[in-house]
């Protein structure tokens, strides 16, 4: 069990303006063919968000240069980088940093325990947060793994190398 | 020396299969609806998730057991009539039940079905137990956390059944669950929908400073300062002010989680026969974590070797741990 390497407080520094543009463009792609994926391979998913699919939510990993926009609707997926400053207005927020919030969509931490020591944050529709984690949770496997293996072995280098960067913090 | 199963939470067949891997000498589980006390979106598991995941723990001599354990409300008993029966064409090994009346039922329409009386019951003298037995024919008390250990152990020679303790997890015992103070501000109750705070009446709110505040049903129930440890939006866990308190204090219970790793050894020899680890509404990691160590904890004791506990502070509410009353009555 990692200890607590704390939220930045205060709203971060990158996130806005042209380099987050430029950043959200490159990993634009990516973002689409990793949520379609994931949705193709984890249909059970979609049940456990009930009428939540619909929703909203803006996951702001935060030393990242954007945050994320996620509509978990089967019919019209969305998954997608936008700059803090033009993030829209979303039903639930979800706010940490990136690996742990790799790690609680993988289970391999526990939402709950980083909610209790302040890593996680959440606002908004706590309820769509709840059965998202509730969903994701439910996901035998590797997200992270599935995703990383989708580009092969630049994919599996740059998985390793997040996770030891986050542990040497 | 008693069998110390380890009774273990599954939310979701993915965490019902993690506690079957790491261990657990039994799951317990509930449907998607009021009939169990976690009653949580998007938890819990539907008929055909039941089927396929009990085959995987029973392949695996991992018992299933199913929790009914919240109160009909009065006139409404078809939900709980037809969970009992789909529970028994799913074949699960024992129900966990509150109620009287769905006690009644299943030892009726489903004889030599085997019951374990919930903690929601509340059952703490050795005449309220036996009384369970003898209706209901009731193998099994999980006692409520109220007990110390030589209450326990005298308990145990006094009673027909099985003892189950909890052990680790969630600490909100105001009367087990009988507790009206989230029906008061939101509604919904506890004890016949299955959902304490229900999340679509929490929210939790960022101030400027840093400082987090969670609110119910519009109430503001606690604010966390920017690097104070937070506990679940439960109003036994909320900080008030009162007249002669005014600086906002735990007035019925602090955010804290019961921890007996220590005291396990006490318990086997008490006649404890199973112990519980709370956390159904927890992640795979939680119960990986928590079953994991306690397994090896109690094959330890089991060995007669001193058992060598992980640490599980990072996974407690409030980043705290009590052994509350087991340890002592003074707790709270
Ligand atoms: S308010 Fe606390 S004691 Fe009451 S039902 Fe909820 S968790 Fe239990």
């Amino acid at each position: 069990m990692k200890m607590s390497a704390g939220i930045a407080s205060g709203p971060p520094l990158a996130g806005r303006g042209a380099v987050s543009r430029l950043a959200c463009a490159l990993v634009q792609p990516l973002l689409s063919r990793v949520v379609r994926r994931i949705a193709a391979r984890h249909p059970s998913l979609f049940a456990r968000l009930g009428p939540h699919q619909a929703t909203d939510f803006l996951i702001d990993p935060v030393e990242l240069p954007f945050a994320l926009h996620l509509r978990p609707d089967p019919q019209a997926l969305v998954f997608r980088a936008v700059p803090r400053d033009a993030a829209p207005r979303a039903g639930a927020v979800i706010r940490g940093r990136f690996m742990l919030l790799l790690e609680l969509v993988d289970s391999e931490e526990d939402g709950d325990a980083a909610f209790f020591s302040r890593d996680l944050e959440v606002s908004g529709d706590t309820e769509a947060v709840v059965r998202l984690r509730n969903a994701l949770d439910d996901v035998d496997g590797s997200i992270a793994e599935e995703t990383a293996r989708m580009f092969g072995a630049p994919g599996r280098a740059i998985l390793a190398r997040l996770r030891r960067s986050y542990v040497a913090t | 020396m008693s069998l110390a199963e380890l009774i273990c939470p599954a939310g979701t067949p993915a965490a019902l299969r993690t506690a079957v891997d790491a261990g657990a000498d039994a799951v317990y589980c509930g449907f998607q609806d009021a009939t169990n006390a976690r009653n949580f979106p998007g938890l819990n598991f539907t008929p055909d998730e039941l089927t396929e995941t009990a085959a995987y723990a029973h392949a695996r001599g991992t018992k299933v057991l199913l929790a009914l354990n919240t109160y009909p409300p009065a006139g409404k008993v078809d939900l709980w009539r037809q969970a009992a029966d789909l529970g028994v064409r799913i074949g699960v090994d024992a129900f966990i039940v509150a109620d009287m009346g769905v006690a009644d039922y299943i030892a009726r329409i489903h004889p030599g079905t085997r019951l374990h009386l919930s903690v929601q019951a509340a059952a703490s003298s050795p005449e309220a137990i036996r009384y369970y037995c003898e209706s209901f024919g009731v193998k099994r008390v999980v006692l409520p956390r109220i007990l110390t250990i030589p209450e326990i152990r005298q308990i145990r020679t006094e009673i027909p059944c099985e003892i189950e303790t909890f052990i680790f997890g969630n600490h909100g015992l105001m009367v087990e669950g009988r507790c009206s103070l989230t029906n008061y501000l939101t509604g919904q109750s506890t004890n016949m929908d299955g959902v304490c705070s229900p999340a679509s009446d929490v929210e939790y709110t960022r101030d400027a400073d840093g400082s987090m505040s969670s609110q119910l049903a519009g109430f503001t129930i606690d604010r966390f300062g920017p690097e104070e440890k937070a506990g679940y939006p439960t109003i036994c866990k909320g900080r008030y002010t009162a007249p002669h308190r005014r600086e906002g204090y735990y007035a019925f219970e602090e955010p804290v989680s019961l921890n007996l790793s220590r005291l396990l050894p006490d318990l086997i020899d008490a006649g404890v026969h199973a112990f519980k680890i709370e956390g159904r509404q927890r992640s795979k990691s939680y119960v990986r974590g928590v079953v994991t160590a306690f397994r090896r904890a109690v094959d330890d004791i089991r060995a007669g070797r001193q058992a060598d506990i992980a640490d599980l502070v990072a996974l407690t509410e409030g980043q705290k741990q009590t052994q509350g009353a087991f340890e002592t009555k003074k707790w709270r």
